[in-house]
């Protein structure tokens, strides 16, 4: 282990942030300057890693199996059309907060069940609050404010009094918020919160026979689970898709946000980040490759069997082959370089026996 | 009051029968359950792989009714045979999570694989039995019953008393249900696990081809058949996973109970009630009953 610098990080945490940090605050906003990569790929990718985050919660961590995250990203998205609408003072931000926080009781009701049961139990019973919540949604008028076309245009974002609608303060909101809930899911996953849901979901009852209550574990992590996906889909809503309509958080983004959260590796918080940038991105590749290679001969619903076929496939041999996913692959090809190439660990080493002495 | 009556007893009949639809789906899911503890989440797409591929043989190469129903069937032996050898038997000691996401996967796969073959547009399924109440008993009982959820009905029961009679009485039934027991010592007296797996999915398979025809008659072959069979899960949770008369009696409650509830709470709340309350009824049932009415309890290893 790394002796902590900072609170309780090490050096090399210190040092992956700040490289994340200027990746994303100064080297990708001053490369990329079409619209596109901001509205089609970074905001999507940010807000549904910050979900995904958010299923990595409750089923990497504590080992639920639940399949309703799409139904919070709605509850989260509407909350805050509502809060904009209603509670104008409320602020941005603040209704953010709310939202989420909105999402969240949602999340406590919904994962009562797993108290009882688990497995693919417990996965029906997620999915009562996929159907229900949007349900909900579509058949209330208030929640839509009456709105009789079905989909209704998000509000602009105003924080402070500064309007944000172009894409590239659209993508800083986006990150921002991201950023913290992040830092803040990582410093929950290492801390006593963390370890909680861990010894949960590696064996129960062994778990509450030291004294971790179960009730109190599953909860929280369903509550902070549905959090993240409220905030997510907030950010969905009023960044990415800019309107809002029930349809778009169907069972079929729960079960990509399932994916997301598999293939990117369970039990991880980089793995919902690649997971997310994987599912996100391999259509577009795929897409490109039949508009380039085939000069598309291949039609486009062809494109997204296959793309469906191949996801269902991948799924199939990381459950085979590495069940911890694309964050494991890549903990693995690191480990594979180190070995390789031993003089950086050794330097290390020296170094830090030095300073002991 | 009498119409009041007969109309509740309409409804009642007609969500009955929509029932045995629900019921066809999860008879696939049971079987599988039963004979090697696996939840096959890749059911409902083996019902929307098997129906289109039944249609496309017949819509796209002319190919007669029953010998396309032949080759469906062998079609769903030869998915049962790929997903024996590349999907189950690697992962033979896994955990059943880890088994239940590969299935996940699978329905995916087998999603892809009949929309890039047979394409996306919803196609029509004529099966000869119109979906309209049957004359003779709307003239003698006043009641109208579509003739398509009456033959539905007697499918199931059929295909229930098949089963029934394999399980119980056959050398294969014995092997199956020894292998569901214990798949370690049912192998060491000698049972063929591979052999009883490829028949199990096989079987699953061709009743998946069954309810697929069943649901592709009354609402069209289309991919929303997928999320359709989604419901059979409510129905396994109510009648019990490893229960081929609890998936029936499941079926037949999920049924009667949605139609009532549409049809008598639904107008309160602007309909669509059916949508979800399959899945909180599965929510009581799992908080009070767990191992659903017909189930085995469920016991866990410390």
């Amino acid at each position: 282990m790394m002796k902590p610098v900072f609170m309780t990080y090490t050096k090399k945490d210190l040092i992956n942030l700040a490289v994340c940090m200027v990746l994303s605050v100064l080297v990708i906003p001053s490369f990329i300057t079409t619209e596109y990569w901001y509205t089609s790929i970074l905001i999507p990718w940010l807000c549904l890693a910050l979900a995904t985050i958010g299923q990595q919660i409750v089923m990497g961590y504590t080992g639920q199996l639940a399949l309703g995250a799409a139904g919070f990203m709605a509850a989260g998205a509407f909350a805050m059309f509502n809060l904009i609408l209603r509670v104008p003072d409320l602020g941005f931000v603040g209704s953010l907060i709310v939202s989420g926080l909105i999402a969240a009781a949602f999340g406590i009701l919904f994962g009562l069940p797993s108290l009882k049961v688990r497995g693919i139990y417990l996965m029906v019973a997620t999915l009562a609050s996929q159907f229900f919540i949007i349900w909900m949604i579509d058949k209330f008028g208030w929640f839509k404010n009456y709105d009789s076309s079905g989909i209704i245009t998000a509000q602009d974002i105003v924080i402070l009094g500064k309007p944000f609608t172009t894409p590239l303060a659209m993508y800083f909101v986006c990150l921002a918020v991201t950023t913290v809930l992040t830092l803040l899911a990582m410093n929950m996953a290492r801390g006593s919160t963390g370890r909680n849901w861990m010894a949960v979901r590696d064996m129960d009852i062994a778990a509450e026979s030291m004294g971790v209550s179960l009730l109190r574990t599953k909860v929280q992590a369903f509550a902070i689970s549905a959090f993240y996906c409220g905030v997510a889909g907030a950010l969905f809503a009023f960044c990415y898709l800019k309107s809002l309509e029930p349809v778009a958080f169907d069972i079929k983004l729960s079960f990509k946000i399932l994916f997301m959260c598999i293939l990117g590796g369970l039990g991880t918080i980089n793995g919902a980040f690649i997971g997310a940038a994987f599912i996100l991105l391999f259509p577009v590749l795929l897409n490109a490759i039949g508009n380039n290679v085939f000069h598309g001969a291949i039609d486009a619903t062809i494109i997204s069997s296959i793309e469906q076929v191949i996801f269902g496939g991948l799924m199939i041999i990381f459950m085979i082959y590495e069940p911890l996913g694309m964050a494991k692959l890549w903990e693995n090809i690191k480990q594979k370089w180190k070995t390789k190439f031993p003089t950086m660990n050794i330097k290390n080493l020296t170094s830090s026996i030095g300073k002991k002495s | 009051m009498v119409d009041e009556l007969l109309f509740f007893m309409e409804v009642l009949v007609g969500g009955l029968l929509a029932g045995t639809m629900y019921s066809l789906v999860a008879l696939g899911f049971v079987l599988i359950f039963k004979a090697s503890a696996t939840f096959n989440f890749s059911q409902g797409a083996m019902v929307f792989f098997s129906v289109l591929a039944f249609c496309g043989f017949m819509q796209d190469f002319n190919i007669p009714f029953v010998l396309a129903f032949i080759m469906a069937a062998l079609l769903m032996v030869v998915v049962g045979l790929c997903t024996e050898r590349f999907v189950l038997r690697p992962l033979m000691n896994a955990s059943e999570d880890t088994v239940l996401m590969a299935t996940i996967g699978l329905g995916y796969v087998l999603e892809g694989l009949a929309q890039a073959a047979w394409g996306v547009e919803v196609r029509r399924l004529d099966l000869g039995i119109g979906d309209f109440p049957v004359p003779w008993i709307a003239d003698n009982l006043k009641l109208f019953i579509s003739a398509l959820d009456i033959t539905a009905g007697l499918v199931a029961a059929i295909m229930i008393i098949g089963l029934f009679l394999l399980f119980k009485y056959t050398k294969i039934g014995l092997g199956l249900r020894a292998v569901a027991d214990d798949a370690g010592a049912a192998s060491s007296i000698g049972i063929p696990l591979k052999h009883i797996m490829l028949l199990v999915w096989s079987a699953a398979g061709v009743v998946a081809l069954v309810a697929g025809c069943m649901w592709g008659a009354r609402a069209g072959v289309q991919f929303a058949l997928v999320d359709l069979a989604l419901k059979a899960l409510p129905v396994l949770i109510i009648g019990g996973f490893s229960s081929i008369p609890g998936a029936i009696i499941g079926g037949l409650i999920i049924g009667a109970v949605e139609k009532v509830l549409e049809v008598y709470i639904g107008p309160f709340f602007g309909g669509a009630i059916e949508g979800w309350a399959p899945y909180v009824l599965a929510i009581f049932f799992l908080l009070y009953r767990p191992e659903g009415l017909f189930g085995e309890k469920i016991i866990r290893r410390v």
